[in-house]
Order: C-alpha cells, then structure tokens, then sequence
C-alpha cells in the first residue's frame, strides 16, 4: 500500500487550461496528467504526449485477418475436402474476397480495442481512482504529483495566477 | 473565445452550459421511470409477446406455419430482414462516414442512431435463422468440421458470406457503439448515489478517468474504427444484395444492386432515425440538442438517397427494356401492371414521390411533415424488399408453378412481433444509457452553441485569441 499525493488545479475553460498547461511545464513542473470531460484539441501538442501508435496496430491486426481468412478458405475448399461449386475452380479467389474482407475488419477492429484497452488501464472495476469527480461533468483538473520537498505554496500560486479557480491536494492510495 | 459561424445555425441552442448538458442527459438515466415510458414499454412487451408467440408456433409446427411455397420459398421472412438490415445503416453511417466528413451535427444523434442500428441488425437476424426451421443447428453455417468428417461451409456462395458480413457487422458496430458510452458512463458513475447504479455504471464505464492521455488514444480509436466501419456498411448491404444478384430469378440478376440496395438502406435507416429521434426528443425534453438543424440535416440526406432509389427503379425498368431478354421485360410489366402492382406502386408513391416533398424548405423544417414523411418512407422501402422479392419469384420460368403469396398470421406476428423487440430494447436504452453523448457534445459546445462560455477576459476579445484556438476544427 503506497499512497501519492497530488495537487490538484481545478479550471473552468478549456484555452486557459491550455494555457496554463504550457506555463506550468514551461516553470518546469512535471504534470501527472490532465482530466476532462472531453477531449480537448490541441492539448496532445502542449502536454507532450506522442502520437498513439494504435494505428499501426490496428494495420497489422488487420493483415493477420487477411491471411488466417484467405489461409482458412484455400485450406478448406481447396486442399482439406475439395469441392466442386457451379463449375469454379476449387480456389476461387474472387468469390473468397468479402469474408476476407470482412475477417480482416473484424481483426482489425478488435485487436486495436483490446490494445487500446490493455495500454489504458481499461477494465471492469468497482474502486475508480477519480481524482475530481466533476472532471466528468464540467471541470478540468490538473494534477501534479507532489515529491518530497515539494513547494506547495509556489505550485497554489503558479496554478492560480494561470486561471485555476480552485487548489486542492488529493491523497491517492494504490 | 467565440467560433459561431455566421452562416450556420447553432447546433446546441438554449444557451447550455457543459454542467446542462450533463444534468439534461442524466436526468433520463437518474429519475424513476415516467409514466409515458411504462405505457410504452407496456405496448411494446405486448408486441414482444406476440413475437415470441410466433416463434414458438414456428418452432413447434414448423416452416409451414408460414405462407411460404414452392414457387415463393422466401417471401417475409427476407423481406423483413433486408428491410431491418437497412434501418440499421443509418446509425454507422451517421457515427462513422460522418464523422470522416467531420460533421459536427451528428454528435447529438449518434448514440441513439447506433443503438437503433444494434437493436435492428438483432430483429434481422432473428429472420434467416427461424428460416433455417431448426435454429438450433445455426452453428452449421459457421466453418467447423461437422460430423461428416472435414466437410466444411460453401465459401462461394454469397448467403456465406452474409454470415461473415452481419456477424462482422453487429460486433464492430457494438464495439464502436460501447467505446463511445464508456466516457458518459463514467459521468453517471460520479454523480451516482445509489450503491446499485454506483456499481453498474462504475463496471461499464471500465475505470475510466477522462485522462488526457486516454482521450488522446480514444480519439485515434474511434477514427480508426469509423474507417473501418465505413466500408463494412457498404460491404453488408453489397453482400445481402448479392444474395439476389447471383441467382437467374428474372429480376434479381443484376449489377444495380449492391450500389442501390446501399442507397436504399441509408433512405429507410434516416427515415427510422428520424421517426424515432422526434418521439425521442419531445418524450426527454431534447429539443436543445436534436433541433430543427439536425431534422433539416437528415431530411437533406433522405431527399439525396431517395432520388437515387428513384434513378435506381427507372434504370432496372430501362435495362430490362433494353437488356433484350424478354424474360426480364415480362418481369418489370408484371411488377407494375400485374398482380401486385399496388405493392409496386406504393412502393414507387412512398419512396419516389414523398421525398421530393423535402424540396421546400418549409415541409424540411416542419416536425409532423417530417414525421409523417419518414413512416412512409419505412413503409415504402418494406414494399421496395417485398416487390423485389415477392413478384420476382411468383412468376418465373415455368408458368405452371405459377402462383400468389398471402402471408398467415404467424408471418405477420413475426414481424409485428420484431417491431416489439426493436421498442422494447430502444425503450430500455432509453431509460439506462444516456441517449445523447454527452462527451461528444461538450466537445462541439463552444464552436456552435451560440453562446459564449468563456471565463478567460483576454480570450473573449476580438483578435487575441489564445494560440490554440485555432486547433477546434
């Protein structure tokens, strides 16, 4: 049981968050994250945070869906229990595109969701570490996870001349 | 900060803060039924136990309970369930292709349009699995070796790939449909104060926090899907339309299909969307969020996919005529001057003529106009699927095995019986899921509500906009 402490800066307007998100990084105070009811562009350029790289998996994802479906049908028909359909070829590639097709949307689809939600934490659970309840509703919260040694008066008075209506400190229990 | 287009009507009107719009979509979820909704869902459970009164005759007795015979061995039973597979289409096209386009209006009608489209594609797929006769052996339509030894499905055949299509279909769109609750799930999990909906919501929404990190992943997500999405709409309804194509039946074999059936999917999915979305927004006090725009919005789409059905029916008409093959010209004289020519010219009345109505501005923004307008668009493309259908196989080559096709009342149980299901599932969606995502709506509030919500004096005035504001597309 470790428990962190956070000071939380909670705003009323998502530009001077913005703007207080590039004031505060540029004092040099590392931000633990920020909460929103939305996602807010153009916070990704001033928070640093990197493109996700789900795409790509989506892409691969996507290409073992091609293979197992086209492998799965020559497979079938034309090497395991051949059969002869209206005259066609055992391996009639043209008639074996729309499950391909929709095999490769179904990996791709559901290999991205499952990464998306193993990379973010998501799962069912009962205890949900909500730093702010009103960060769903209408307010964004800044947290900053506070050190040992620590100013804290310095780092009330940097979010509050940045717009921060309220300074809260949040124990967080892990 | 302001963004309001001068030329564009606002999307939110009333003046809404983000803390209204989270209280006028939670206040559905958080308050105990009404009694308007326990009347309808009452209604509704009557249908259902219609339905399930149906499947169990057809179940216990068989395929005979229906009217089907030799000559027509599928008459409602397809009919409903193409015509439920297109009511479906609207909801991934207003979550996805519209949201490639970056249109804004969508917002307040996805989540109602996706959950219309899940509930649809599940009363559809009740059709061809109670026509197999025995349901219970449907898992024989999937690629597993059977008893036989190594004897595996017909992957030619385009009632195959149907299977892949829909099943592929229903749990993308289900994924796609989840993903975007996860975050209103979470808002109703913090202003819950029941430990029941504290829990529930708290499970549902999968611990999420509306980290900025999360947000910045959930973004790429739902685009990728919608990309994903937006292909497989078109791929479904290609597919079910190729069911037909691929046969000899005069009248179904041809090439206008796939793009036709697509646009007529789209025409009956806006008509239902709207039927349903002008209860809904009068029953939940909405009409902030779903507004005469997002009516006018729709009946646009509606009077573009219309035209294309009529250019559909004319073109099948001129290429039977021209084709030559005289089989094909006897099957389009019959469908308009046969027996059933009051099924061809419903359908020509409801779906041809009516939408053009949505050329005057006036009938466009007139909620009983539109109201009236899309339940006979639903008729209109339900009697599209059964002339298509119905008069193409009642006649065919053989002029002795001609015959006439009258449903029994388990066929029309059936589906009166799916109407039910369809009400029953929307009505309690209605009542436990926020109907309108919140999220998403937030997150257009300020480009196009109208009113100014900025707390930021340097940001409100002209000219010194803060460096970001550009990045609100």
């Amino acid at each position: 049981m470790t428990s962190k402490k956070y000071i939380l800066g909670v705003f009323e307007d998502e530009d001077v968050l913005l703007n207080a998100i590039e004031k505060t990084r540029a004092a040099g105070t590392k931000i633990y994250d920020v909460f929103s009811p939305y996602p807010i562009h153009g916070i990704d350029d001033v928070m640093g945070i990197e493109r996700s790289r789900l795409p790509i998996v989506a892409f691969f994802c996507g290409l073992c869906g091609t293979s197992f479906a086209l492998w799965m049908q020559i497979y079938m028909l034309g090497f395991d229990w051949p059969m002869i359909i209206g005259g066609k070829p055992h391996i009639a590639i043209p008639s074996f595109i729309p499950v391909t097709f929709e095999l490769t949307v179904l990996f791709a689809a559901f290999g991205m969701v499952i990464t998306f939600f193993i990379i973010s934490g998501l799962r069912p659970t009962l205890k949900v570490p909500v730093m702010d309840v009103r960060s769903t509703d209408d307010k964004y919260v800044m947290a900053i996870e506070l050190k040992e040694g620590t100013d804290i008066n310095k780092l009330n008075d940097l979010l509050r001349s940045n717009g921060a209506i309220e300074v809260n400190e949040k124990e967080v229990v892990k | 900060m302001q963004h309001v287009s001068p030329i564009r009507e606002p999307l939110v009107t009333g003046g809404k803060t983000y803390a209204d719009i989270t209280e006028d979509v939670c206040r559905q979820v958080e308050a105990k039924p009404n009694m308007r909704w326990m009347m309808a869902l009452g209604v509704s459970l009557i249908f259902l136990a219609i339905f399930f009164y149906s499947v169990y005759r057809t179940l216990w007795f068989g395929i005979g309970e229906w009217g089907l015979n030799k000559t027509v061995g599928w008459a409602w039973d397809i009919t409903n369930f193409v015509w439920w597979v297109g009511i479906g289409h609207a909801g991934t096209l207003i979550s996805a292709i519209l949201l490639l386009f970056r249109q804004k209006w969508r917002t307040s009608i996805n989540r109602a349009a996706e959950a219309m489209t899940i509930f649809a594609v599940i009363c559809a797929a009740m059709f061809p699995v109670l026509h197999m006769g025995r349901p219970w052996l449907a898992y024989w339509v999937l690629p597993l070796p059977n008893t036989f030894g190594s004897l595996w499905v017909n992957f030619n055949s385009p009632l195959l790939w149907d299977v892949f299509a829909i099943s592929t279909y229903f749990s993308v769109s289900l994924v796609f449909w989840y993903i975007g609750l996860i975050p209103d799930f979470a808002t109703i999990r913090d202003r819950a104060t029941g430990p029941i909906a504290r829990r529930a919501y708290a499970l549902l929404s999968m611990n999420w926090t509306g980290s900025a990190k999360h947000w910045s992943r959930y973004e790429t997500v739902s685009l990728i899907l919608a990309g994903l999405a937006t292909p497989l709409v078109l791929s479904v309804h290609t597919i079910v339309s190729m069911d037909f194509a691929t046969s000899v039946i005069p009248g179904w074999h041809t090439t206008i299909f796939p793009p036709y059936f697509v646009a007529g999917a789209i025409f009956s999915g806006f008509a239902m969307v709207l039927t349903l979305m002008i209860v809904t927004r009068k029953v939940f006090k909405l009409e902030d969020y779903i507004t005469l725009e997002h009516v006018e919005s729709m009946n646009k789409v509606i009077t573009l996919t219309g035209s294309i059905v009529g250019v559909a029916y004319i073109t099948e008409f001129f290429i039977a005529w021209y084709s030559g093959v005289e089989y094909e010209q006897y099957a389009f004289i019959n469908r308009a001057t046969g027996p059933y020519w009051w099924a061809y010219w419903s359908m020509m009345t409801c779906n041809v003529i009516t939408p053009q109505l949505f050329w005057f501005r006036s009938i466009r923004r007139s909620l009983t106009a539109t109201f009236i307008i899309s339940i006979f668009v639903n008729i209109g493309m339900w009697f599209e699927r059964f002339v298509i259908i119905v008069t193409s196989l009642h006649r065919d080559y053989l002029p002795s095995s001609w015959v006439m096709f009258s449903p029994t009342s388990i066929d029309v149980g059936i589906y009166v019986g799916t109407m039910g299901l369809f009400m029953t599932l929307f009505l309690l969606f209605a009542k436990f899921f926020p109907v309108v995502n919140m999220a998403e709506v937030k997150s257009i509030l300020k480009s196009s509500s109208g009113v100014s919500h900025t707390h930021n004096p340097d940001a409100s005035m002209h000219g010194t906009a803060p460096k970001n504001s550009h990045k609100h597309d």
